[in-house]
């Protein structure tokens, strides 16, 4: 079943079409401008998180081993969507789908410990409008816990919808984006991971 | 979905669910007009008010809606969309393409626009526009405001996710859809400026999300980025703005710099002169275009080293900008220039543009903009730019395409008094304005005091608003009674490039053949070099075409309804908010797990057609 | 012809210096930093003539000579560029900018130096917290609180301190310095120096909302040993008032049961509205009315603050009996402390 798809199907599948490529394409750019849309929350934490208004601030309430649980869950789930992006290279859809599903589940577990984090916050007393720094906070690892959720969503569908179907010229290219935009947030958690967290224990 | 289907849907669903982008074009060409319109009347007011010291006319709280609807309309709903119209309808032509690459996602852009644009207006008639300028500073938009600021908020959200799909729509086309042969540096300089104005669009507009969202959150949950009393800082939010804000002014004028390209080209029947220069100053201007946003806010308080190191930035922009000027000149220089109404606009953009990019390094002076700063002159300035820029190239634009787009000329005599009346009455607009504003007017005043010595060149300004206003409806007149000179002959500026190759009016699949394109400027290159005629790059074949969609109408629709729940949400009908939400994420949905593969167009038709014109 | 070129920039600078009022134009500058941003105005526009001169000069040799003449159906030469013309006219407007951006960045150095010996030299230091919508003029080291009039004394540098209480302001005085912002959260400084004796018209440049085009203030300027009188009469005590000034009792009578929660007068009441100590030297009444003889705008403005000031947020006292009116009034004008 493998064999026949490596031989009937184009190398480079998620590229192989002119709507695969511009879709690809496409969303390396949206991606750039996520770039932006991410730099601008960090650049307004980075402006209010020592604003705490008599409130708690950072190192009154981080915890480094949940936060480093957290990453560490994340980034297995980006090391698992590439084994999914492998096994659609060798034309293995059964292994797509279930490399797929480690990864949404993974996904899961993180958002999980991040809803857990932010209620473990919020009973210490940091409130959403506490002070400029809770807002700050919420709104950044908030937007991102935010792109964590829609990609679950996303790949969930793209999951259910495509069971059955085998790899095709038009799957293709939805699976890698979606592992392309998976791989995002993870760079963006590593970033919080090192900005917020480790930033707001250090200094 | 099948051929003759896609033939025999009813006018009003084809508009609606087109995902053709010469429809999409035709629509923000409309739409933006419409908003162009309501934006100039907005203006009309506010001089009627101006005329004389302390009059009666506006309310001061009326004033401020007018001025901030005015600033949005004029940049969010009209500017952008007029350009993103032609740069629909005319970059695929441009660059010998069948389609964008995105057809759905270019239709939902417009959508998306559209309800953005409504929802904003619709504040008129519930409580009051936005009234805080079109630049919406914290505090005062979000302590100080009432829910005008909501809908300006959630207005611009909605249709500013149009622009950035537009805009990376654009780029990808740009890359990807070239016919063969058309490498990017023979591109048009039409087409240049709309992939540099697009990953302006790309790299500046999250940031105006994120400021829009930091607005919203505060003034719906009590968020305190902004709020001194928790600990927030108001510059925040300016330097979100203008980030966004400063590219936002190129993503105007570039294009409407490679509109003036196109045509003083054309209309001076040589080549553009240095070529390659003008793609560089374009790349140039784009990136320095981000590097400059602080120069807005010289007198808040960033210290001398930021203002210096702002100031020389700033000023270096004029640098590339004056390559451009020059490189028109010279393609002028040697030619053989016709006065067309098309190329009239051109020309009065040259002296107009440069007086407000005079103006521009003046107020790149950062010692010097303190007296500058928010007041007239700065009016003076950007209308200088702005209109002396984008509203002529859109002008200019207009007319030169007008034939390629709806298949007749406009009227020559019409629009050549049209031009002279608004040239005469902008400059009489705004050429007392830095006077005024250094005779110690501020800007957005709802009024003044007599006896300051700022009477009789408000009376003037006034007086050139109207010439400006009888102009426009020249113009719209214009339209109308044009409508008889049918243009058939697809070539009627004896064009350089692809655009008008093909027949008029354009068929729906643009190029029966995609042509070969084999030098910059192809068709004149194939009139004077070959025979005449574009090689094709492919033998005739039936014609793959997207299906049209109702669910970019349906996604926005859901946006628009959302956005009441959040501006209501006081009076508990939250729900509506969501319900919105449900419907947006809903068509989503259908949209991802439906695969649509499209029909094509026999060969037959094709032939058909060819035979035909 | 060549004389007449040269008379042109002059010309035009005569021209531009004719414009506007005295005491309120950035062309008719008053002190040293206005000086500055003149000079640098006019250096400016020098540089940018030169470019309009040239560009407009080759503009016009351009579409003239290059005009399509009837019958002419020639093609041109298409023209590929000149690498050597690109490179002047990059050049140029670089040697150009390097004129105007040398001085500008030297002067910003200057105009942001607020910085001064306590003990050796002359200087004012004047804290300005803009309100919807009028100014509070605070002086730390005199103890003095005024509203809406600026006093200043004559050749001294003035350090001015801005801070806003709810919405950005900015503070202009065109005819003596360009302006900075009055922002919330944030305290901004500025410096200017007054030469000669005057009142100078300030103004509110930042959009603040419903009031904000009648948001004027006045800097009055006067000599040195005034300024010294004024500060300390302003300084003044209520008891102390009372025993310089004969007050109307009854007038003041009034002002306490209305006006005292949100104005002060000789360091009593509150600070939501404008300090009135020195009322009745005002030069216009909240920034823009003028007095008149019978005292109705003054009488109208307390009655219906709103009517010509929209957006103020003073409280309306429609209701006052004329007596106790007339008796206030009284009592406002006769508040002075330069006499």
């Amino acid at each position: 079943m493998a064999d026949q798809h490596v031989q009937t199907l184009p190398p480079n599948l998620e590229k192989a079409t002119l709507e695969g490529k511009n879709k690809y394409l496409g969303f390396w750019l949206f991606l750039g401008g996520e770039t932006i849309l991410f730099a601008s929350l960090f650049g307004t934490y980075l402006g209010l998180r020592g604003s705490l208004n008599g409130g708690p601030g950072p190192s009154d309430l981080f915890h480094l081993p949940l936060v480093f649980i957290m990453t560490m869950i994340l980034l297995t789930s980006s090391l698992t969507s590439v084994f999914a992006i492998i096994s659609m290279k060798k034309g293995n859809y059964k292994g797509l789908l279930t490399w797929m599903t480690v990864t949404v589940l993974l996904g899961a577990a993180f958002l999980g410990f991040e809803i857990y984090e932010f209620v473990e916050y919020v009973e210490h007393d940091l409130g959403f409008t506490t002070s400029a720094f809770g807002s700050a906070f919420y709104t950044l690892v908030g937007t991102h816990g935010a792109h964590v959720a829609f990609g679950i969503a996303w790949i969930t569908t793209l999951i259910i919808r495509y069971r059955k179907s085998g790899l095709t010229l038009t799957n293709a290219p939805k699976f890698y984006v979606a592992v392309l935009y998976w791989h995002f947030i993870d760079v963006v958690w590593v970033f919080i991971f090192s900005v917020v967290y480790l930033m707001g224990i250090g200094g | 979905m099948s051929y003759a289907k896609a033939q025999s849907k009813s006018a009003v669903w084809d508009w609606l669910t087109t995902v053709d982008h010469k429809k999409i074009g035709i629509m923000y060409l409309v739409a933006g007009a419409f908003f162009f319109a309501l934006g100039g009347f907005e203006a009309i007011l506010m001089r009627i008010q101006l005329m004389f010291p302390e009059a009666s006319f506006l309310p001061a709280q009326t004033f401020n809606e007018l001025l901030t609807m005015h600033g949005t309309t004029m940049i969010f709903l009209a500017a952008m969309p007029i350009l993103f119209g032609l740069m629909n309808y005319i970059v695929p032509l441009q660059i010998g393409a069948r389609d964008v690459a995105f057809p759905f996602l270019n239709s939902l852009g417009f959508w998306l626009f559209l309800f953005g644009g409504i929802l904003l207006n619709l504040s008129w008639f519930f409580g009051g526009a936005p009234d805080a300028g079109w630049t919406a500073y914290v505090p005062l938009s979000s302590e100080y405001s009432g829910t005008g600021i909501d809908y300006y908020v959630l207005g611009l959200q909605i249709s500013g996710a149009g622009t950035l799909i537009g805009g990376i729509n654009f780029l990808v086309t740009i890359i990807n859809m070239r016919a063969p042969g058309m490498s990017m540096m023979r591109m048009p300089l039409f087409t240049w400026s709309t992939f540099v104005a697009s990953t302006l669009i790309l790299f500046a507009f999250p940031a105006l999300t994120i400021g829009l969202l930091l607005l919203m959150l505060e003034r719906i949950f009590g968020a305190t980025y902004f709020a001194v009393h928790a600990g927030g800082n108001v510059v925040i939010w300016q330097h979100l703005f203008w980030i966004f804000g400063h590219p936002e002014v190129y993503i105007l004028i570039l294009p409407a710099f490679g509109i003036f390209s196109e045509i003083i080209s054309t209309f001076s029947k040589k080549r553009l002169f240095g070529y390659s220069a003008m793609v560089f100053a374009t790349l140039l201007i784009g990136f320095l275009g981000f590097m400059v946003w602080a120069h807005h806010m010289f007198t808040v308080g960033m210290g001398p080293i930021a203002n210096s190191i702002f100031a020389v930035a700033t000023m270096a922009i004029a640098v590339p900008t004056g390559i451009k000027i020059f490189n028109w000149l010279f393609t002028m220089m040697g030619g053989r220039i016709q006065f067309t109404t098309a190329n009239l606009f051109a020309l009065g953009f040259i002296p107009s543009f440069v007086m407000g990019g005079v103006t521009g390094v003046m107020l790149a002076t950062s010692a010097a903009n303190y007296q500058f700063h928010d007041t007239y002159f700065v009016v003076a300035h950007f209308h200088y730019v702005i209109i002396g820029g984008v509203v002529l190239g859109i002008f200019g634009g207009a007319f030169y395409w007008w034939p390629r787009m709806f298949g007749y000329k406009l009227d020559e005599k019409l629009g050549k008094i049209f031009f002279w009346m608004f040239l005469f009455g902008f400059h009489l607009t705004f050429f007392v304005q830095h006077f005024l504003g250094l005779m110690g007017m501020p800007r957005r005043v709802a009024s003044y005091l007599d006896g300051q010595g700022l009477n009789d060149m408000n009376f003037i300004s006034t007086i050139g608003a109207f010439l400006m206003g009888v102009a426009f409806i020249i113009f719209v007149v214009n339209i109308f009674v044009s409508m008889k000179n049918r243009e058939t002959s697809g070539d009627p500026w004896d064009g350089r490039t692809l655009e008008w190759t093909i027949p008029s009016p354009t068929p729906e699949y643009n190029f029966a053949q995609t042509p070969l394109v084999r030098d910059v400027d192809a068709y004149w290159h194939e009139k004077y070099e070959g025979d005449g005629k574009m090689k094709a790059a492919e033998p005739l074949g039936d014609i793959h075409m997207p299906n049209g969609s109702i669910l970019p109408v349906i996604i926005s629709i859901g946006l628009f309804i959302s956005s009441f729940g959040f501006i209501y949400r006081e009076h508990g009908v939250i729900w509506v908010a969501i319900l919105g939400l449900a419907i947006t994420f809903g068509a989503m949905f259908v949209r991802s797990i439906k695969e649509d593969h499209g029909y094509h167009i026999p060969v037959e038709e094709i032939k058909n057609d060819k035979g035909g014109k | 012809m060549k004389y007449l070129w040269r008379l042109l920039p002059l010309g035009f600078i005569l021209l531009l210096a004719g414009c506007g009022k005295q005491n309120l134009s950035a062309l008719d500058p008053q002190g040293p930093v206005a000086d500055i941003q003149f000079d640098l105005i006019k250096l400016s526009l020098y540089i940018m003539i030169f470019v309009i001169v040239v560009v407009f000069a080759i503009y016009l040799f351009v579409i003239i000579k290059y005009r399509e003449r009837p019958g002419d159906t020639h093609i041109p030469k298409q023209v590929h560029g000149n690498k050597a013309l690109e490179v002047v006219w990059t050049v140029i407007p670089i040697i150009l900018l390097l004129f105007l951006a040398i001085p500008n960045v030297m002067q910003t150095f200057t105009l942001a130096d607020v910085d001064v010996n306590e003990e050796e030299d002359d200087f004012v230091r004047v804290v300005v917290t803009a309100h919807q919508f009028w100014w509070e003029f605070e002086y730390p080291d005199y103890d003095v609180v005024a509203g809406q009039d600026m006093y200043i004394p004559t050749n001294t540098k003035i350090i001015i301190e801005l801070e806003a209480s709810d919405v950005i302001h900015s503070f202009w005085v065109p005819a003596l310095a360009g302006k900075q912002d009055n922002v919330p959260g944030i305290t901004n400084d500025m410096w200017l120096i007054a030469p000669q004796e005057g009142i100078y018209q300030g103004k509110c440049t930042e959009l603040c909302g419903e009031g904000h085009w009648l948001m004027d203030f006045k800097v009055i300027a006067v000599d040195p040993d005034t300024f010294d009188t004024w500060a300390s009469s302003m300084a003044r005590t209520v008891d102390e008032e009372e025993e310089v000034n004969v007050v109307s009792a009854e007038g003041r009578e009034v002002f306490e049961q209305n006006c005292i929660s949100c104005h002060a007068i000789s360091g009593e009441g509150g600070d939501l509205g404008p300090n009135l100590t020195n009322f009745g030297e005002r030069s216009v009444i909240a920034g823009f009315l003028d007095w008149d003889e019978n005292d109705e705008n003054l009488e109208n403005f307390i009655r219906y603050p709103t009517e010509k000031k929209p957006g103020n947020l003073m409280q309306p006292f429609p209701n006052l009996a004329d007596d106790e009116m007339d008796a206030l009034i009284d009592y406002l004008k006769s508040l002075k402390v330069l006499e």
